[in-house]
């Protein structure tokens, strides 16, 4: 078959995987983010032995893979189905896609935390005391002062943290959700035609080409006040450092 | 509980041992060959031709940009598909030939840690201070001599940090090659949970392993940087 008579004919099912993804994508980051900057807090602020059980969390999500993580989840939650059933969360865990939505939740919880955490200690010390001195109290300071250093700060990581999580996402697929790689997935085994990969490839290649340049819009507004940057490398100019 | 792991017809510890291995041995027959790609890689994206500086670079992006899981199928199904085209047109009527699941998730992950890799790679050689290999020839090294004495030693200690995480990150790839039909600790795991109805003892206990696998290599990284880093001084 033609590599294009593919996508003319699998084209809705491919849109709706697209779809499925950015979804996972775009709620997994969203909630890993109402978390983070909190948890962020207490690993930047307070005592080491308070924060252990956050770091057995963040080191355990970031030390198994993501792919037994969501098995954890969705099929680890079947052992304790009587318990799940009497809280009536059962429905919840019996659901693939609210598994892995929780099981990428977690895992960007994880992640976001420790480059938020980078983006706090990264805070002029002289900016604080500034605000200090000025009379703000300490939530003001959080709100206007700390937040916003730390979060331009951590743009970049937090992108990249981003870009990490749609791609994890398409291990979704599974667990039978049907995100771009799960319909990719489906039409291989009806077609057997291997254009679907790399028209796969082409949607995910994307999607991150234009999350980043959303982002970079994102990080020259952050940084209005610092003006103009270096803008980024681009693939046809000549690599620096040492000259033949 | 603790007869479900033991080791023997009853428990499941000797088949997750077995899992276990697998996974070892795919993490560690693809690290040299991963870091080779690595190494073409960051050659290409800093070669002085502009053909070569492209395919280098676009072999980084997208590699870097498409789910490992895509990598792995593309590679599994696809090589597979070109083999078997090889061999019809190589010997009409001939076997079809089997590409193993082994062999597809080392080179699916030795590409996506090669790409990862030649960016790190890129970074350590353009981080070396041009004046050393200016000395190198001055003394009358050759070309090799200063890759070897000069450039190499050093890229390595600038690189380590990099390549450590990418290890750790491929040691946590391994568990996609189960979904591949390999008998890695992922999969073992599923066949005991299949038989045990236990999943969440099971994949805790996956899970534990593969925590395991990552601290202590995190603690070995953390000893050859100090390695790495003998002699210099510390700011």
């Amino acid at each position: 078959m033609n590599p294009f008579d593919i996508v003319v004919e699998y084209w809705p099912r491919l849109l709706d995987g697209t779809l499925m993804t950015l979804k996972l994508t775009f709620l997994g980051a969203f909630f890993a983010a109402l978390f983070s900057p909190g948890l962020a807090l207490i690993r930047a602020n307070t005592h080491p032995v308070a924060q252990a059980p956050l770091r057995l969390y963040i080191s355990f999500m970031r030390g198994t893979p993501i792919l037994g993580q969501l098995f954890l989840i969705y099929y680890g939650s079947g052992q304790f189905r009587p318990f799940l059933q009497d809280w009536g969360l059962w429905g919840f865990f019996r659901d693939p896609f609210n598994c892995a939505l929780l099981a990428f939740a977690l895992n960007s919880t994880a992640y976001q935390t420790e480059i938020l955490r980078g983006g706090i200690m990264g805070v002029a010390r002289g900016e604080i005391e500034a605000a200090k001195a000025i009379g703000m109290t300490r939530l003001q300071i959080l709100r206007r002062v700390t937040f916003p250093h730390a979060y331009r700060i951590a743009w970049p990581a937090l992108g990249n943290e981003i870009i990490l999580l749609m791609k994890a996402s398409a291990l979704a697929s599974v667990v039978t959700v049907f995100d771009i790689m799960g319909r990719t997935r489906q039409i291989f085994s009806r077609t057997f035609d291997f254009s679907i990969y790399l028209w796969a490839a082409l949607i995910y290649l994307c999607i991150t080409a234009i999350f980043v340049l959303l982002w970079r819009q994102g990080e020259t507004r952050l940084s209005r006040h610092i003006g103009p940057r270096n803008t980024g490398r681009s693939i046809l100019s000549p690599p620096e450092g040492p000259k033949p | 509980m603790f007869e479900l792991l033991s080791y023997g017809d009853a428990g499941w510890g000797d088949e997750i041992l077995a899992g276990l291995a697998i996974t070892m041995q795919l993490a560690i027959v693809t690290l040299p060959i991963g870091l080779l790609i690595g190494f073409v890689a960051a050659f290409a994206s800093m070669s002085r031709h502009a053909g070569l500086r492209a395919i280098g670079f676009g072999y980084t992006t997208i590699m870097r940009g498409l789910p490992e899981i895509l990598t792995l199928f593309v590679v599994y199904n696809g090589v597979g598909l070109l083999l078997n085209k090889l061999a019809v047109w190589w010997d009409p009527g001939g076997t079809n030939i089997e590409f193993s699941p082994f062999a597809a998730g080392v080179t699916a992950l030795a590409m996506v840690f090669g790409a990862f890799a030649g960016e790190v790679l890129r970074g350590a050689f353009q981080s070396l201070d041009e004046g050393q290999m200016e000395a190198g020839r001055a003394i009358g090294m050759s070309p090799r001599k200063i890759f070897f004495r000069i450039r190499l030693p050093q890229v390595w200690r600038f690189a380590l940090p990099g390549l450590g995480n990418l290890w750790i990150n491929m040691l946590k790839d391994t568990a996609l090659v189960s979904i591949i039909a390999l008998d890695d600790l992922m999969r073992m795991t599923k066949v005991a949970v299949g038989v045990t109805k236990q999943p969440f003892t099971f994949y805790l206990l996956a899970c534990l392993i593969y925590w395991a696998l990552c601290v202590l290599s995190e603690v070995v990284l953390a000893r050859m940087e100090r390695g790495a880093n003998r002699g210099i001084r510390r700011v």
